[in-house]
């Protein structure tokens, strides 16, 4: 790791200033950040704390706005928060399926977002098409953890297990920048790699994300499943949250689902959203759902099993949160 | 330093061996007892850090690039820390910070500043080790032992938020510490020993 200047940050606009001046990185929990420095990936010339911003740690929630996660949020903290359990089980458990106990313990919920890729590829300094090489090394290279949705050119899967269930909570996400604040929904904060394969997300030179919003619950039913090929700590080789809500009628009505570790961003999967309305509670009628959810799918030459994978686990979330 | 008491310990030895070591050692404490305050680093890139480590305050000089792990091991001289991957994947490094288990590898050391820091070596209460170190030894919780001050940390942090986790919780909690001997039954068997005496 390159040598760098170290800065706290007082605040957001301080923290801004000091990130457009030179070469900067933000630094939350560090413990993605810490990895790309180590590896020479990235070489800032300062790095910026944001820990010392006050404000930005605290879980609110309020039944007429919803629950807001302070961008400072741990991980261990959001997995534990006795709102966040009840009421949003699925980002509890997403929260308490990232990495290992040390890495919740300091890693944030800002920083989960803003994850860099996890490629081999792209970290191990392979020609890499999101690192300014010529081509994508995964196209037809080992690629059995790559994505088999919304690829081209480049085939890296997102690696934030949060991002799942938020997306499918309709979360949206506040920055603050050297041009005021802004706030966008999570599924737009991410960039496809069709339209910029060089960046990850749509923060700018300054920009911070200061909290994530996520709308009231409401009834609205939810859970979360993550399939890695470790018990622990491990990345999710497929992962896949359900936000729904269960009628009156005994069908279900509204809702999302969201698939992880399958494409390049969280995949807000639009038809097996829509499908969950007036959907009969019966493995039949998931299976459908299932379906839709991969529709589209393409895998690459040793990731095919993942479509049946994430289908299953598309099931599988669907009875864990009728059945919560 | 708690080591070699009454005899000539393994790393003291290797220390003395290379006096180019001790030399550079000598050097480093003389310039801190000159360090004058200052908050942007020095002409040669350092920084003033103070660490709170095991209930004693250090001041060093650090490049803002040295993690947590660096300091513990090279500038304060607790080598019972290990580094192993250096990713924060293998738990090798784990200590606690404010009681929590972090990998020391993943912590810069200027942004420690501030918490309490425990280490392995802050574990034994005047020559007596403590409750979890007696239950490794006497379930045999480890092989080679190079991963035992990270796991020993670990069931420290999980029980000083637990007193009573049951298997399941152990499992987890312990789901950041990989052995390569594989002495995770023994492990199991320590941590679950501790547990049931919390429970009574």
């Amino acid at each position: 790791m390159k040598n760098f200047e170290h800065v706290d940050a007082r605040s957001l606009a301080e923290a801004s200033r000091l990130l457009t001046e030179k070469p900067s990185v933000a630094i939350a929990g560090g413990q993605d950040l810490l990895c790309m420095m180590k590896d020479g990936l990235l070489e800032p010339a300062r790095v910026v704390n944001l820990k010392s911003i006050p404000g930005l740690s605290r879980i609110v929630y309020d039944e007429a706005k919803g629950l807001s996660i302070g961008a400072l949020v741990t991980l261990s903290e959001l997995e534990e928060h006795p709102a966040v359990r009840q009421l949003y089980p699925a980002i509890a458990q997403a929260a308490g399926l990232v990495g290992s106990p040390q890495i919740r313990n300091l890693g944030t919920a800002g920083g989960n977002l803003c994850q860099k890729p996890r490629c081999w590829y792209y970290r191990g300094h392979f020609p890499c098409l999101r690192r300014g090489g010529d081509y994508c090394s995964a196209a037809a290279g080992q690629n059995r953890y790559h994505c088999i949705l919304g690829g081209d050119p480049c085939y890296m899967v997102h690696p934030s297990d949060l991002a799942v269930p938020l997306v499918a909570f309709g979360a949206r996400v506040e920055i603050a920048g050297p041009k005021g604040r802004r706030s966008v929904p999570l599924e737009e904060f991410y960039i496809p790699p069709r339209v910029d394969v060089t960046r990850e997300t749509i923060l700018r030179p300054g920009e911070v994300v200061t909290a994530i919003v996520v709308p009231p619950a409401r009834g609205r039913i939810s859970a979360f499943v993550k399939f890695a090929e470790r018990g622990a700590w491990d990345f999710a080789v497929a992962s896949v949250a359900v936000v729904v809500q269960k009628g009156e009628d005994g069908k279900l009505m509204g809702g999302r689902v969201v698939l992880g570790g399958v494409a390049p961003v969280p995949w807000l999967a639009p038809k097996a959203s829509e499908a969950l309305t007036g959907s009969e509670l019966s493995e039949a009628a998931f299976g459908r759902i299932a379906e839709l959810a991969l529709e589209g799918a393409q895998p690459l030459a040793q990731n095919g099993y993942k479509v049946p994978l994430t289908k299953s686990l598309v099931r599988k979330a669907l009875r864990m949160a009728v059945n919560a | 330093m708690a080591e070699g008491k009454g005899g000539v310990s393994r790393r003291g030895f290797l220390k003395g061996f290379g006096t180019g070591v001790v030399g550079a050692a000598v050097a480093a404490k003389v310039r801190l007892g000159e360090a004058a305050p200052q908050t942007s680093p020095g002409w040669d890139g350092k920084v003033p850090v103070v660490l709170r480590v095991n209930g004693k305050e250090y001041r060093l000089l650090l490049e803002p690039r040295t993690t947590l792990v660096r300091a513990i091991r090279e500038h304060l001289g607790l080598t019972g820390t290990k580094v192993v991957c250096d990713r924060g994947e293998c738990g090798g490094c784990t200590v606690l910070m404010d009681n929590k288990p972090v990998y020391s590898c993943q912590v810069l050391a200027v942004e420690a500043q501030g918490h309490e820091i425990t280490t392995i070596e802050g574990l034994v209460q005047a020559e007596e080790l403590d409750p979890i170190q007696k239950a490794f030894v006497e379930h045999d919780a480890m092989q080679c032992g190079f991963c035992t001050p990270g796991q020993i940390m670990a069931a420290k942090g999980l029980l000083l938020k637990n007193p009573s986790p049951t298997r399941e919780e152990i499992l987890r909690g312990m789901s950041g510490n990989l052995c390569r001997c594989a002495a995770y039954p023994g492990i199991l068997r320590a941590v679950e020993s501790l547990a049931k005496k919390a429970q009574g």
